[in-house]
């Protein structure tokens, strides 16, 4: 199959994703974010990834798949909520069927499982239909590959040949953990064991990220089963705005992936290939702009929840006890605001 | 249907629920270890997977973590899965996808998404059981928002109550006694489901004017093995059966206490941070001053469930249960 990557498009979702997360660091120094986890030296894998998804297949995140939510048109401004305090969410998961990050390392990975023994039962797999075909596309990353859930999902997927991929960002650290703590072996050696087809790509070429991602959902919409894609790449910044990894990396280890840089490589090879120019290039600086403009202000704007919220969705039905405590709570919120008055 | 109820075992009665609901809802399907071709080491899942199918009665890899995050999976794709944990004391590996996702999801989704998925498990000692299999977990998930738990007493209750679970859009903690799995009552299937509200309410199972007990599950019978003793005493007792532990209907224990002034509460789990503490502390804000008696609990010790030759004199049984509303009443 001919890899159907418009690199152009590729490289201004790239360099639009990077600045939803620069944008979201800045935020949190100004204190707008709790905390933000950066995906700086990841947007090639995500947006390799991202971009091979059709409209009907249906995504589950970790917390650091700002790139990938940016090409399934999920509103960045959205994905800010979460570290903003205003939600424990933030979009509508069955609006697009991208659905919450997870914070729990590895969780999402059986969510993807059952969701994809959904699609199977909804005979939507192997019809040869490219408006019904789905596939499920689940992010996860190295770490996640030693908890036990992970590896729970990888035996149900294959038992049952469900249409399924499991897309690992080899990212190197797991906090302060480097890879080689959680494993001997490449990530995608792991998958032979369990008797599906196991990829490594470099993580940092756009290109390659999306034809493996492409062909490897191609095959599970079709019926052909589950594929673990090991996209190599390094997370250039701290696990998240709070860490501090000089206490446990090598700032040459960061300069040597700097210099391998995915937008960069993607930039320089495009202009000497001549299929962008620098017009091209100020184009997408001014939509830049302009997005950074946008996620300021909506980042400013995000509605906090009423004090109500939390009673009003934990359970379908609000039971008599927690309409009670409901009802103390709010006497006792507005009283506080009265004082406040 | 016949409308004749039918004298039938819990563990029949549940299966019929199962079927039924497998009939109703083409969403409904049922995942758990050994649950095809043997119908799971209890059997409450005989004959379902011949008549449904493997792709609606699922036999699953081992693995409790991957049950429940895969029934959170199909739930999110529409369905409405049913999962079998094998025994209460296998629950615990499940329990971060339990605590962590299923209960939290309408909460995190704005109340957007619903994950209706009913976790079964056989739970409760006193059948002669080896390590981890006469556990009484029910506080790990009535302390956890977001969950539903329920815990029947009769093989009508077991039926009503697993198929209005199965309806109801919560996540629901469904606790069947292993003890009583093979007593038998009557079961009307005409009934159907159990009206939702049921999922909220107690039932006084007997009522008595002296003195309230407070149970569920399989000590139910036990107290109402009790009240018998006592009614040929002249003291006449009521008996409430909580059947949900979450929400914990405490209204309707208060109000059989503002009448008796008397309240025991039994529950095999241990007794700290049980359930009977929280309905303890409930019942004294709402009803102190109608209490004639400090509020009493008959529970399982603060130890680990013991090997089964000590389980007979461990497990709250009807002296203990008698002993305590003799102290009740002697106040």
């Amino acid at each position: 199959m001919e890899p159907t990557l418009d690199l152009r498009a590729a490289l201004r979702d790239m360099i639009l994703a990077r600045r939803v997360d620069t944008e979201a660091i800045a935020l949190q120094r100004q204190g707008e974010l709790g905390l933000w986890p950066s995906m700086l030296g990841q947007e090639a894998a995500q947006v390799g990834a991202g971009s091979a998804l059709r409209p009907r297949d249906v995504v589950f995140p970790t917390y650091r798949e700002h790139a990938v939510a940016w090409c399934f048109g999920v509103d960045p401004v959205q994905l800010l909520g979460l570290f903003r305090g205003t939600t424990m969410g933030g979009w509508d998961p069955a609006e697009r069927g991208f659905q919450l990050y997870t914070l729990v390392i590895g969780a999402q990975t059986l969510h993807a499982v059952g969701y994809a023994m959904g699609i199977v039962r909804d005979g939507d797999v192997g019809t040869g239909d490219p408006d019904r075909d789905r596939a499920v596309l689940v992010f996860l990353g190295d770490g996640a590959l030693s908890e036990g859930e992970t590896n729970e999902a990888f035996v149900w997927a294959a038992a049952q040949n469900l249409p399924v991929v499991f897309y690992c960002q080899n990212n190197q650290w797991a906090i302060s953990a480097p890879f080689s703590v959680q494993s001997r072996v490449p990530a995608a050696q792991r998958a032979s064991g369990f008797g599906f087809p196991g990829v490594q790509v470099d993580g940092n070429d756009v290109a390659a990220c999306h034809a493996a991602t492409e062909q490897a959902l191609a095959q599970a919409r079709a019926g052909g089963g589950p594929t673990l894609i090991e996209a190599v790449t390094y997370r250039r910044n701290p696990h998240t705005t709070s860490d501090d990894d000089l206490r446990y990396r090598d700032a040459a280890e960061n300069d040597h992936w700097r210099d391998l840089d995915p937008v960069d490589r993607l930039r320089t090879a495009l202009l000497e290939s001549g299929e962008i120019d620098d017009a091209f290039l100020a184009e997408v600086a001014a939509e830049e702009q302009e997005l950074a403009e946008r996620l300021r202000t909506g980042c400013r704007a995000l509605p906090v929840p009423s004090h109500d919220d939390p009673f009003l969705h934990t359970l379908h039905t609000m039971t008599p006890e927690l309409a009670r405590q409901r009802e103390e709570h709010l006497a006792l919120v507005a009283a506080g605001e009265e004082d406040r008055a | 249907m016949s409308t004749e109820p039918r004298n039938q075992a819990m563990a029949h009665a549940l299966n019929q629920a199962l079927r039924d609901e497998l009939d109703t809802d083409p969403k409904v399907l049922l995942i758990g270890e050994d649950i095809g071709e043997l119908g799971g080491v209890f059997r409450v899942t005989d004959g379902l997977a011949k008549d449904f199918g493997p792709t609606r009665v699922v036999t699953s890899p081992l693995g409790e973590a991957g049950i429940v995050g895969s029934a959170i999976g199909l739930a999110m794709a529409g369905y409405r899965p049913v999962v079998e944990i094998q025994f209460d004391g296998f629950v615990f590996p499940a329990m971060n996808q339990i605590v962590t996702q299923l209960a939290k999801y309408r909460h995190r989704s704005e109340g957007r998404v619903s994950l209706p998925v009913v976790v079964r498990i056989p739970v409760g000692g006193g059948i002669g059981a080896i390590e981890h299999h006469s556990e009484s977990p029910e506080a790990h998930f009535a302390h956890t928002p977001g969950l539903r738990v329920v815990c029947p007493s009769t093989p009508q209750e077991a039926y009503s109550l697993m198929r209005a679970a199965i309806r109801c859009e919560d996540p629901v903690i469904f606790l069947e006694p292993k003890k009583i799995y093979w007593g038998k009552g009557p079961v009307d299937r005409s009934a159907g489901a159990a009206p939702r509200e049921h999922l909220d309410r107690a039932r006084v199972a007997r009522e008595g004017d002296a003195l309230t007990i407070a149970t569920y599950g399989a000590l139910t019978a036990t107290a109402l093995g009790a009240a018998d003793e006592l009614a040929a005493e002249g003291t006449e007792v009521e008996v409430i059966d909580l059947r949900t532990i979450a929400p914990l209907d405490h209204e309707t224990v208060v109000a059989s206490v503002r009448r008796t002034g008397r309240l025991v509460i039994a529950h095999e789990a241990s007794q700290s941070g049980g359930i009977g503490g929280e309905l303890a502390a409930r019942v004294q804000r709402d009803a102190f001053f109608e209490l004639e008696a400090p509020v009493l609990r008959v529970t399982g010790y603060d130890t680990p469930y013991p090997a089964s030759r000590l389980e007979e004199e461990w497990l709250p049984g009807l002296d203990r249960l008698l002993d305590a509303c003799d102290a009740s009443l002697a106040c």
